[in-house]
């Protein structure tokens, strides 16, 4: 994929809006390589949620005064973004949570707990996060549902000729997995997933964290029945995610939580639930995160996300061939055109750790340990590793300077 | 020096890169094993008491880890040798940390006493020693 000079003058351009990369961190400027953690947030996403707070803030859903409509129109207005971004047919179908974390647990207690039981399978993969991992196992084991996996290859791609012998073991009723590993980077064939689980009578569910703030997302195309992500990943403020469902499912599921909003009546006698989405959305929920969360996706979907794709491409092979050069690094994971802005790597007898925190007295921010992805650690045959992911406004020169940091790693170990 | 000079200085790189004590005992008269939940290191101890019963004769451990979390587990070694059961049982990390003596950022600090609450942790359920509230969430097994 060729990038244009324009585009990378443009992401000076765009670093412009993200304050925190005139902080200094040991005396230098900070090389941030961890968004696969957590992303930088733009002046917009801030400066918009400022302006919301002073000057339309009240609880959503309740008041007949002019704040509280302005609001509740804040408020609803992201659940069309979200709505819009992810290509949702309904907004009835977009549920506002606190995380991806909190989606993928709402399905599993609310759809698993129900519809799993003795005989069933439950399949997730060997690269899951543990968010789409734990709950499942948690569920399964509640249920006495089975819990199978799909191995991973050597080089991180899922391995899908696993399929028939997982089939054999009994009833497929969910299979879960992210449609990039936040490990490794690997795309995975969710697509493929969905047509094999809908097969087999299964739902499939779709972990897009790692993947909505980098790639077109398309609930529709992805032919999934559930799909979660997170706001902060994607340039907006923590504490907001969503949940997209198919209609029929959500109608059919009991709520998740209990309390305020998501209830139609109260008597002492019996309670009924709110139409959907508001039946998933008890007590007040993150108002402003979720406002936030719209203007972020305004911000990344007004740059582009085939020009950002494009850009971490771009920078994951510069990244790749940069450390493959270095004697003792070792690369995990699928080849660049297989992966995203993301690049987990060991270096030969140095741990993660350490790593990272000489890389900190470099400025050079990136992440170290097992990434919520501990069996994807123990296939791989290492406690951790260290990962440098990249956004819109990472840089060549940050990569350089991850290079020059790891070479002082090696000095400073001897190794 | 430079704090990555001070950090990373000599005698921790020599503990990392020779371990004292490392290797399983077998048998063992007290072990546990605890994880640094933060990037999945391990650390698991063994101690073999003298005829007193109370004494440490011999500690080994066994684990996966950072240069910090190893090298002070390999010191913990030497320093609780030829000590009883309840000293160590009431050693203060301090002085543990005093024979590290790096700067430690709150992060990396749970590197390095994480051998020393594995070793308490062994000596509680042998021995029945205190195990201050400090150290009681290594010994929890909530497993599902
Ligand atoms: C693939 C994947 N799934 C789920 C999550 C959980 O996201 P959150 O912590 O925002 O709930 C993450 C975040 O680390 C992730 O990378």
């Amino acid at each position: 994929m060729a990038v244009s000079s324009a585009k990378a003058l443009e992401v000076e351009r765009l670093r412009a809006d993200f304050a925190v990369f005139d902080e200094l961190v040991n005396g230098k400027p900070v090389a941030y390589l961890d968004s696969a953690s957590s992303t930088q947030k733009p002046r917009q996403v801030l400066d918009a949620m400022r302006e919301f707070y002073e000057h339309s803030y009240a609880n959503v859903h309740r008041g007949v005064y002019t704040l509280a409509e302005r609001a509740t129109e804040g408020y609803e207005g992201a659940r069309e973004k979200v709505r819009a971004y992810i290509n949702a047919p309904s907004n009835r179908e977009v549920i506002f949570t606190r995380s991806a974390t909190e989606a993928l647990n709402l399905i599993a207690y609310s759809w698993g707990l129900e519809n799993l039981g003795a005989g069933d399978v439950v399949v997730i993969t060997e690269l899951e996060h543990h968010a789409n991992f734990v709950p499942w196992q948690f569920i399964a084991k509640k249920t006495g549902a089975q819990f199978a996996h799909i191995p991973i290859d050597d080089a991180g791609e899922l391995q899908l000729d696993a399929l028939d012998e997982i089939a054999a073991r009994g009833n497929v009723k969910v299979v879960a997995n992210n449609l990039v590993s936040n490990t490794l980077g690997t795309i995975n064939p969710v697509e493929k997933l969905a047509v094999w689980a809908h097969e087999h009578g299964a739902i499939m569910v779709v972990d897009a964290a790692q993947a909505a703030p980098h790639r077109h997302i398309d609930v529709q195309a992805l032919g999934c029945d559930f799909l979660a992500f997170s706001s902060h990943k994607v340039c907006g403020p923590s504490g907001a995610g969503a949940l997209w469902g198919r209609r029929e499912l959500l109608d059919a599921m009991q709520p998740f939580n209990f309390g305020g909003e998501m209830i139609r009546s109260v008597s002492l006698e019996r309670t009924s639930w709110n139409e959907l989405p508001y039946k998933f959305e008890a007590g007040t929920p993150a108002i402003a995160e979720a406002y936030g969360f719209g203007v972020a996706l305004d911000y990344v979907s007004e740059i582009g996300l085939d020009a950002i794709e494009a850009h971490e491409h771009e920078l994951v092979v510069h990244a790749m061939e940069q450390l493959a050069e270095i004697p003792g690094v070792r690369i995990f994971g699928p080849p660049a055109d297989r992966r995203t802005g993301i690049v987990s790597f060991e270096v030969a007898n140095v741990h993660p750790h350490d790593v990272a925190q000489i890389l900190n007295w470099e400025g050079v921010a990136v992440r170290a340990g097992h990434h919520c992805t501990q069996p994807l650690m123990t296939r791989l045959g290492v406690a951790a590793t260290t990962r440098a992911s990249f956004y819109l406004y990472s840089t060549h020169e940050e990569i350089d300077r991850l290079v020059a940091g790891l070479l002082k790693v090696k000095e400073t170990f001897g190794a | 020096m430079s704090e990555l000079e001070q950090m990373y200085r000599e005698v921790i790189l020599d503990h990392y890169k020779n371990p004292r004590g490392h290797g399983a005992l077998d048998p063992a008269d007290a072990t546990a094993e605890g994880q640094n939940p933060l990037c999945g290191d391990e650390v698991t101890i063994f101690v073999r008491f003298g005829e007193d019963g109370e004494t440490i004769d011999d500690v080994g451990f066994e684990g996966r880890g950072c240069a910090i979390s190893q090298a002070a587990t390999s010191m913990l070694t030497e320093l609780v040798k030829g000590r009883t059961a309840s000293e160590v049982a009431s050693l203060p990390k301090e002085d543990l940390l005093e024979e590290i003596g790096i700067p430690l950022t709150p992060i990396r600090l749970k590197c390095a006493i994480l051998g020393l609450g594995v070793l308490k942790v062994a000596l509680h359920r042998a021995k029945g020693t205190p195990l201050p509230p400090e150290w009681q969430g290594l010994a929890d097994d909530l497993t599902i």
